[in-house]
């Protein structure tokens, strides 16, 4: 199990413990959190599934694809130089304490 | 009779027993998802399906099926196992020549498919969606305004078919002559992913028409700058595709994009008269929109069914199914399995929906889920700003159809909020 925080846009802040292997997407919605709408259940195809990665963690993780670039363009809240779509982020035991925002809308 | 949330379908009687063994040892079922009666109600077959077993055998057509959901999830992520390319209705492209030119993205695998897939993928995309959004908004309250005025109307064709109508069209670029074939054209290449029933056979001797026209439009000298036809056609010209291909792929949009959105939101009317008390959810959150759309294409499924092909000997739930054989997937049957959903039969705007397969999963995950979500979310939020209550007032008729589940006519009454 790897622990992941997720802040809220109002400030609330919520640790997860989640499995490694499983997408942050797929704990996070199966662990009831909310802010992460994920429409195309982890197909890449959506966008509403859009966290801001903590800038410390941003350039720890594995690079975005060309496909999650593009898509993130698209994304309902601004796109920052932190974002990531959450269905493409692996959990693995490196990510241990990382720490992302949700954006204030994913439609 | 009180509408309750829940379904009126029918659930007593007993499903049909298993009728013996298949060749593979999979549990014989002989009934016919292709047939009216089974339109007419497929709840009750359908639990019959997933009571049988994981994999079933329908001697009617000799063909595997899957009607749980870990299954139906299972085989759409399993691409290299269930291939697409020979075809994904019940006629096998290995032995039979397809009835069209195949489809370079439905009907097509990997790694030939996620380069047409892309395209697509770009020319549907979510920031694409956010150009339409406000166009989308405003003929959906225009529509809304219209049909209060009128007060009764049929919601099907006034409705379900006029909304997408008004906006679709336009969006792919398409000229104002001849778009009376589109809804036909959609409705005989749905037929024609089933079997070689009636249904399939009329399809195809009334399709010349509707096929001469729909592939006119796919040149480029048909469709208007700034559609997605045109963005289709210059994605050839950046090499992305061949321009051989570019008609086709606008094909799949003309085929795949019109009559679908026309069942999602028909199903969704249908639901939210039939359930008052989730109307009256939804206009008192009108930002349930979005996920009472949803919900509807969970709960009724406008896409009923796609086929796969073995591509080689491959165990479920303890049955052998051979290599070259079609699988049949039950995409309603697995929206409604109560092993993933709890009280599958009712219908909840506030539902957890992720995950239901009524646009599919995987790869081929429909690729205008967005187009259908936005179409889907600004008509029931114009409804529900302006509508108090939506009543059926006349004989509901269901429209036949061997892959599309929907009506041939809903008459309704509107009262002002
Ligand atoms: C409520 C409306 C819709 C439903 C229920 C629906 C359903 C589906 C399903 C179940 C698939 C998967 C096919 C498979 O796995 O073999 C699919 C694929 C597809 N859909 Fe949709 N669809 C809808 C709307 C649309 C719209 C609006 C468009 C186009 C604008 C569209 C275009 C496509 C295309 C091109 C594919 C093939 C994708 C591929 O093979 O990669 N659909 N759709
Ligand atoms: S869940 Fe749809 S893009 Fe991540």
């Amino acid at each position: 199990m790897t622990t992941i925080t997720f802040i809220q846009p109002d400030g609330r802040s919520r640790s997860l413990a989640l499995a490694d292997g499983t997408s942050l997407m797929q704990g996070a919605t199966g662990a009831g959190l909310d802010g992460i709408v994920a429409e195309c259940g982890g197909n890449a195809m959506c966008a509403t599934c859009h966290v801001y990665v903590d800038e410390a963690w941003a350039g720890r993780l594995p690079p975005r694809s060309d496909e999650e670039d593009a898509l993130l363009d698209g994304a309902a809240a601004e796109r920052l130089p932190t974002s990531r779509l959450s269905c493409q982020i692996t959990v693995t035991p490196d990510l241990d304490g990382l720490v992302v925002r949700l954006p204030d809308r994913q439609i | 009779m009180t509408p309750s949330p829940r379904a009126p379908e029918p659930t007593s009687g007993l499903p049909p027993p298993a009728s013996g063994l298949s060749p593979s040892g999979a549990p014989a079922l002989d009934v016919d998802p292709f047939s009216t009666e089974f339109f007419e109600d497929p709840h009750r077959i359908h639990e019959a399906l997933r009571e049988a077993g994981p994999v079933v055998w329908l001697s009617r057509w000799s063909v595997h099926a899957v009607a749980r959901y870990a299954e139906v999830h299972a085989v759409l992520n399993d691409p290299a196992t269930f291939c697409s390319g020979r075809g994904v209705g019940l006629s096998d492209f290995a032995r039979e020549t397809p009835w069209r030119p195949k489809s370079l993205i439905l009907e097509a695998d990997p790694p030939e498919h996620g380069r047409t897939r892309a395209v697509l993928a770009r020319v549907l995309s979510p920031g694409v969606m956010k150009t339409l959004r406000e166009r989308f908004r405003v003929a959906a309250e225009a529509l809304t305004e219209d049909l209060l005025a009128r007060r009764s109307f049929d919601a099907v064709s006034d409705l379900a078919e006029a909304f997408p109508l008004s906006v679709f069209p336009d969006a792919v670029g398409l000229q104002r002559e001849g778009r009376e074939h589109l809804l036909p054209y959609a409705g005989l290449a749905f037929n024609a992913f089933g079997p070689p029933n009636e249904l399939r056979r009329r399809a195809l001797e009334t399709a010349a028409p509707h096929v001469d026209w729909v592939m006119a439009q796919c040149q480029r000298q048909n469709l208007a700058p700034g559609g997605f036809g045109a963005a289709i056609h210059e994605a050839a010209d950046r090499g992305e595709i061949t321009h051989d291909e570019a008609p086709l792929l606008v094909r799949s949009l003309l085929t795949a994009g019109l009559d679908t959105t026309v069942n999602g939101i028909g199903a969704a009317i249908y639901c939210l008269a039939r359930f008052p008390e989730a109307f009256a959810r939804l206009r008192g959150k009108p930002a349930l929109a979005r996920a009472a759309f949803e919900e509807a294409v969970r709960f009724e499924s406008p896409v009923q069914t796609f086929f796969r092909t073995t591509t080689r000997d491959v165990e479920i739930g303890g049955v052998t199914i051979p290599d070259g054989a079609k699988v049949l997937m039950f995409l309603g049957a697995a929206n409604r399995d109560p092993r993933r959903w709890q009280d599958p039969a009712r219908y909840d705007p506030e539902r957890q929906t992720v995950g239901h397969v009524g646009f599919g999963s995987g790869i081929h995950m429909c690729v205008g889920q967005l187009l259908a979500r936005l179409e889907g979310e600004v008509m029931l939020g114009a409804l529900a700003a302006r509508v108090g209550a939506i009543a059926i007032t006349g004989p509901v008729v269901r429209r036949y159809n061997n892959t599309l589940r929907g009506l041939e006519r809903l008459p309704v009454t509107l009262t002002p909020a």
